[in-house]
């Protein structure tokens, strides 16, 4: 008999990855130029990783409040006022494990088996299974290339139905590095009061924009009180393995996500903390610079896209580009398949993030600009090849 | 354009093709020619220089920062002698400064003799200059925002994340 039985029928019924075996073969190519990663290059900036330090150096090492460090959750208040106009006290503020850790505990705390939540695809991977796990009933709104990957009144007007109890947004967007202004929110309003939805804003991207600044949905008052933010130290300060992240919501619903983090998690690392506890502080310069540098790459990799053939609008926010590879020929997985194989780069097919990410690939521009470069010559060499076995 | 940007971008690779400069700065081929040569003109960019660690050459070579005092002259205070002190090759920065001292200069030689008599013969004598006080460079570990001997730091980033 298998050991398999043991498992809860909610477990056996998330889909594997599809892609994972692609993505093993990629990990252990060699020589491989990977456009594929989900993490910035930069090393986490050196005043923050000292801070970490000092914190082991005295001894700081105890468990921290389950809401996290007092200091942590004031400085985050002090951040989001300060750069979103959305205004939170510590009261408002819980530090999770990353993102991760927030996105899994909201899905536990507001979904009951069989409430419908709204997610928006392309989208991350992650999403879905923690709703299915949570029991409740994933509904997809596919964005489209032509409107620049915004979720509009009347795509989220078709997805409402009386089962409706969450909409799942994460602009600027992973994959589609696609934004949302103010003005963009302002039409979902009325639906977003009258169904009285929640709304989950994973905006972990963003410090990551390039020309204009990240405008959260937190910053409508009229609505604060059905919004709960997601937000993290990974992508603005360079600090992925330091798994700090948080939510900022509604007292009396974080007084119950409280209670699932307490058990679970009890509190993340003090040590990523208190490093924390400097990013948020002092850390806006080196975003600056990082998004200055951000830019640069995007630019030429946009710009290189265009000159070999991949017709690609310039995306506004995050570190990707979607690339539309239809004119290829090839599907996806197909094109990333082959352009690993034939020219060892590697890049994530779309349907990673979705069966609508068909026909697009990701292509992540978090390298120097002379791996994106040499990438690009990379790939103009592979349409090429193409191009001349098509005919 | 935005000049900063391109400015930018230039000190970090002065070698830059101009269609990889355009397409960093999402302007056009023409636009960054023109800016780079006004720049070139109004002595913004005022060179495209190599950062060399010549410890690791084979060739002799020597460096001392040197404080300089000096009398002001006047109408045009210590320009005059600035002037007198940048005409030699040998220097390669001079800088009016707070402090004790008004100068401070950096020079290179191929031996601590030829920097020497260099101070000796060539700047202690220029009219105006009082008197110098001499810092030989032992080792240089950073120069022009760029670490000489970098400790390898491997990334350990996965190819492939999503």
């Amino acid at each position: 008999m298998s050991s398999k039985q043991y498992l809860s029928k909610r477990v056996l019924n998330i889909p594997p990855s599809g892609i994972r075996k692609f993505f093993d073969i990629a990990n252990q190519m060699e020589d491989v130029i990977s456009l594929g990663v989900g993490e910035v290059d930069f090393p986490t900036p050196w005043h923050i990783r000292l801070e970490g330090i000092k914190a082991i150096q005295d001894a700081k090492t105890y468990y921290t409040s389950n809401r996290g460090l007092l200091e942590l959750r004031k400085g985050i208040c002090d951040y989001y006022a300060r750069r979103f106009n959305a205004y939170y006290n510590v009261d408002n503020c819980l530090v999770t494990v990353g993102a991760s850790e927030a996105i899994d505990l909201v899905m536990r705390a507001i979904v009951d088996v069989g409430d419908e939540v709204i997610i928006l695809q392309p989208g991350y991977v992650a999403y879905a299974p923690t709703i299915s796990l949570a029991g409740g009933v994933v509904k997809i709104i596919e964005l489209k290339e032509e409107e620049n990957f915004k979720l509009t009144k009347e795509k989220l007007a078709a997805a409402i139905t009386e089962k409706t109890k969450m909409l799942f947004i994460n602009f600027p967007s992973n994959p589609t590095g696609g934004i949302m202004s103010k003005e963009d929110y302002l039409p979902l309003l009325p639906l977003i009061k009258e169904h009285n939805l929640v709304v989950l804003t994973d905006e972990i991207y963003a410090e990551l924009t390039y020309g204009k600044k990240h405008f959260s949905i937190a910053a409508f008052e009229e609505i604060k009180d059905q919004v709960i933010v997601i937000n993290g130290f990974s992508k603005a300060y360079a600090m992925t393995g330091w798994r700090l992240g948080y939510i900022l919501c509604p007292e009396e619903i974080l007084d119950y996500l409280v209670r699932i983090h307490q058990y679970g998690i009890m509190c993340p690392s003090t040590i990523s903390q208190y490093a924390g506890v400097k990013a948020i502080n002092d850390g806006d310069k080196d975003v600056v610079l990082h998004c200055d540098i951000f830019e640069q790459r995007r630019n030429l990799l946009v710009n290189g896209l265009n000159r070999i053939g991949l017709k690609t609008a310039m995306p506004e926010g995050a570190f990707y580009v979607f690339a539309n590879i239809s004119s290829t020929g090839l599907n996806s997985e197909e094109f990333c398949e082959q352009l690993l194989a034939n020219q060892r780069v590697a890049v994530v097919p779309g349907t990673a993030f979705g069966e609508c990410g068909e026909g697009f690939i990701r292509i992540s521009y978090a390298y120097s600009l002379p791996e994106i470069k040499e990438a690009l010559q990379r790939i103009e060499k592979f349409i090429q090849q193409l191009k001349s076995n098509g005919k | 354009m935005d000049e900063l940007k391109l400015l930018q971008v230039l000190k970090n690779d002065p070698r830059i093709s101009i269609t990889d400069l355009a397409d960093i700065l999402n302007e056009s081929e023409e636009s960054v020619i023109r800016t780079k040569h006004r720049l070139e003109d109004e002595k913004i960019i005022c060179g495209y220089h190599t950062v060399i660690n010549w410890d690791k050459t084979n060739s002799d070579y020597c460096s001392a920062m040197i404080e300089v005092a000096c009398r002001p002259e006047r109408t045009v205070g210590y320009d005059k002698v600035a002037s007198e002190i940048a005409k030699f090759d040998e220097v390669s920065d001079l800088f009016l400064m707070s402090g004790a001292n008004e100068f401070m200069v950096i020079l290179h030689g191929k031996t601590m003799r030829d920097v020497a008599d260099f101070i000796g013969q060539k700047l202690a004598v220029i009219d105006g200059v009082k008197n110098t006080t001499t810092y030989f460079i032992l080792k240089r570990y950073k120069s022009e925002g760029v670490r000489l001997e970098k400790e390898e730091i491997k990334n350990e980033r996965l190819l492939v994340t999503i």
